[in-house]
């Protein structure tokens, strides 16, 4: 009797971290080694894409109630499926869109642009790649929203999906 | 292109042997043959043929830049030195999967041509045990992770190996740490055979000893080779992190060394038989879980080479497969303890039990330390990650009881000791070690008592064992690597101590002080290598003694586009002297780190002693 209340028990045991890790697998599971969520966006500047201009983020980022930053670049083959996506976010009015085209070439950039639209009110070109190292990017494309105090409220490393999409309109529709 | 085309078929073959095999097996158990067959002896070659095959056609391709494989065009590069060509071979996920294959095979076929005076219906059951986690392996391949994909159109260049793996250190890390790592499964096949076979006796005792020696060195150097590498080239100064991954190959390894000290009781007393079979399970099923834990990408490391769920989901299956079989095998053959060996509380085998529950509490400790974050976030959604504070609080105040029965467990006798009167010499050994520690420690500016003890607990292990390299009939083996081990644990305490650390963001041109020193930065040169741009800094560090220059350097990969940080690395007797810089803004700034590293290389010299032990133990069995 007791030997089989043993068995019992672990074979409900294995059941159970089976399952666990089962449901892990599904989990989205990005490696953010930093909790970003208290984190301050650094301030950064750059020449803007089309006009030229030497812009500071830190006037475009006050002036909205949120604000996403996109690091993209034209020969990045994931931009271009999550281009659809900026499309329709862009469609939301409480948020600005800023995008930073990264080490790319600006005749590609622009014609990038041109072909599927522009979600961005400004786009700083980022040559050298250093500001996207200092936001923290691991790698593109890479979103970071943040609200009108330079806060960082969520990273999403990769292409943004729908279920990202709807967690950002819940975040900026409160 | 004709080398994936060799490679793919040479795994399929592979493939079917083993299905052969496994039935070969399951067939000829009924049988009375006195020896092998002729033909399963030459089909098991032939299986080790062609995964040896299968994975020089990967090499090959990687050597040849053939872009039409996928696997090559997703890690490696044109430009890239030959050395990192060939090592990119294992540096990814589908490449490592071929190379424990090809250990899995290849520790087989040793294992039947090794134990020639082996009863045959137990090197058929392991045989049998041993194909169908190779079957699992090469179906998990052929299935999920395919290393002979075409891609076409043929790419012109390939995306590159990463740059931090690209490091001679971690070249040799993978195939020797899977060589221990993997190497456990003959452990668990043998242990199962014997199981069903009911001969666990001292024979088997003896003839396991030599694989358990064998996974157990091989995987200390190898866990040992991947931190040189984490302190060479992440350039964070530091030897062990307690990554994930770093968690996972510690597992095994406790538990194998749990196994290599239960094995000599079993051995000598012929007690502890399902413990011993316990640990032996555990440990391949440890490795198992590691891999799963690594490779389904559920936790996430540097080492996460796949993100894709259908390949968690494979070995998620395989692993539960394998935990149910060898439990089921347990359950219904598991041998009666004989219950007339009464274990006397003061003797070699009580310690060496203390010694297994350390090592289990150790064990569980790392376990629940790395997978506890899984479990509340599907729980909970809530994400933590646990970090160095919990093992350091919950493993480090277990060290003092454990270094001491270390002292003293060896030096008792088998079965019973009789009590003598406490020698003197050892008495004084054990007030001098706390009185080193004491001064040693005095010095300081840490919390005295809780140290003081460690310390001294080490020093009294250190000088006992050193004692007994002078007395005649000692077990050299075992004693060199408690002597090493307590080195280890005393270069690891004192490089905690007395280590320094000074950081500031400096231009070129700028001097600065820090604690009676003065660093300088002189200056940059930038120079273009084969596959990156290279920024060499010139930094002087001038203390009252003398000045060192260092060379720290930043790379700037082209393919993948990466930064990294090279320190520069003085290393001398006791300390090492570590300069790493960052970039900051432009080229005109720089973050600058300088560490002060005490007793670092002894930290791999008492590994290496560890493995010494463990080496001159194998011999002297071998010989035997």
């Amino acid at each position: 009797m007791k030997k089989k209340i043993i068995y019992l028990i672990i074979f409900l045991l294995l059941i159970f971290v089976f399952s666990v890790f089962f449901k892990g697998l599904y989990k989205p599971n990005l490696y953010s080694p930093s909790q970003t969520s208290n984190k301050s966006l650094i301030e950064f500047s750059g020449k803007e894409l089309f006009t030229n201009i030497e812009i500071n983020s830190s006037q475009l980022i006050s002036n909205n109630k949120f604000t996403i930053v996109n690091i993209w670049a034209s020969w990045c083959v994931p931009c271009r499926s999550e281009h659809k996506i900026l499309m329709d976010l862009s469609k939301n009015l409480n948020l600005n869109l800023i995008g930073i085209n990264y080490k790319d070439n600006s005749e590609s950039a622009k014609k990038f642009i041109h072909e599927l639209g522009n979600p961005f009110s400004k786009i700083l070109v980022d040559n050298s790649g250093i500001t996207s190292i200092e936001l923290g990017a691991y790698g593109i494309p890479e979103t970071l929203l943040v609200n009108d105090n330079a806060k960082i409220i969520k990273k999403y490393i990769g292409p943004l999906t729908d279920k990202n999409v709807k967690e950002i309109e819940k975040i900026t529709n409160q | 292109m004709l080398s994936s085309y060799l490679g793919y078929y040479s795994l399929i073959l592979g493939f079917i042997l083993s299905v052969w095999l496994l039935f070969d097996s399951f067939i000829s158990l009924s049988k009375k043959n006195k020896n092998l067959k002729k033909n399963t002896i030459l089909v098991l070659f032939l299986q080790l043929f062609t995964v040896v095959l299968s994975f020089l056609s990967l090499v090959y391709s990687f050597i040849n830049s053939d872009f039409s494989n996928e696997t090559v065009y997703n890690n490696s590069h044109t430009t890239k030195p030959l050395f990192y060509k060939i090592s990119g071979t294992w540096g990814n996920h589908e490449g490592s999967l071929l190379l424990w294959l090809l250990v899995l095979t290849l520790f087989i076929f040793l294992f039947i041509f090794k134990s020639k005076n082996q009863p045959t219906k137990y090197k058929l059951l392991t045989l049998f045990f041993q194909q169908i986690i190779i079957i699992g392996f090469f179906l998990f391949l052929l299935l999920t992770s395919n290393p002979f994909n075409f891609l076409f159109p043929i790419p012109n260049e390939g995306l590159g190996l990463n740059p931090i793996l690209q490091d001679p250190a971690l070249a040799i890390h993978p195939p020797i740490l899977y060589l221990g790592y993997v190497g456990s499964s003959i452990i668990f096949s043998a242990s199962l055979a014997a199981l069903v076979q009911k001969n666990i006796n001292a024979d088997w005792a003896q003839h396991i000893k030599k694989w358990i020696f064998t996974a157990w060195i091989f995987l200390t150097l190898g866990i040992m080779l991947g931190s040189i590498w984490a302190y060479y080239e992440l350039g964070w100064g530091g030897f062990w992190f307690w990554d994930p991954v770093e968690n996972v190959s510690l597992m095994p390894w406790l538990c194998l060394t749990a196994l290599l000290h239960t094995i000599v009781v079993l051995e000598k007393r012929l007690i502890l038989q399902s413990w011993t079979l316990i640990l032996s399970i555990a440990t391949f099923t440890l490795s198992m879980s590691g891999t799963f834990l690594v490779r389904s990408g559920i936790l996430n490391s540097v080492h996460t080479f796949a993100n894709d769920p259908s390949r968690g989901v494979f070995i998620l299956i395989f692993l539960f497969v394998l935990i149910v079989l060898s439990l089921i095998i347990f359950f219904f053959y598991h041998p009666k303890e004989s219950s007339e060996k009464k274990i006397f509380w003061f003797s070699k085998e009580t310690t060496i039990l203390i010694n297994n529950w350390f090592m289990m509490y150790f064990l569980s400790v790392v376990l629940i330390g790395t997978t506890y974050p899984i479990f509340l976030e599907v729980i909970t959604n809530e994400k933590i990650s646990v970090g160095p504070p919990f093992y350091h609080k919950l493993l480090i105040p277990f060290l003092i009881p454990f270094l001491i029965f270390m002292a003293i467990g060896p030096k008792l006798k088998w079965i019973k000791q009789a009590f003598k009167k406490i020698k003197i010499q050892q008495f004084i050994l054990f007030i001098l070690s706390f009185l080193i520690s004491y001064l040693i420690v005095e010095k300081t500016s840490v919390e005295h008592l809780f140290t003081t003890i460690l310390i001294g607990a080490a020093f009294y292990l250190f000088f006992i064992t050193i004692g007994e390299f002078f007395k005649k009939n000692i077990n050299f083996s075992q004693n060199i690597s408690h002597f090493g081990f307590s080195l280890f644990v005393l270069s690891v305490l004192f490089n905690s101590l007395f280590s320094s650390e000074f950081s500031a963001n400096m231009k070129i041109g700028e001097e600065l002080k820090f604690d009676n020193n003065l660093i300088k930065f002189n200056n940059i040169e930038t120079f273009d290598e084969k596959n990156y741009k290279s920024i060499i800094a010139n930094f002087d560090i001038i203390s009252v003694k003398d000045t060192t220059t260092f060379n720290p350097e930043i790379r700037i990969y082209n393919q993948p586009n990466i930064l990294t940080s090279e320190a520069d690395i003085k290393s001398s007797f006791f300390s090492d002297k570590f300069l790493v810089i960052n970039l900051l803004k432009g080229d005109k700034l720089f973050n600058v780190r300088y560490q002060n590293k005490s007793f670092m290389i002894w930290i791999w010299i008492s590994v290496l002693l560890l493995v010494f032990g463990g080496l001159a133990s194998f011999v002297k069995r071998y010989n035997r």
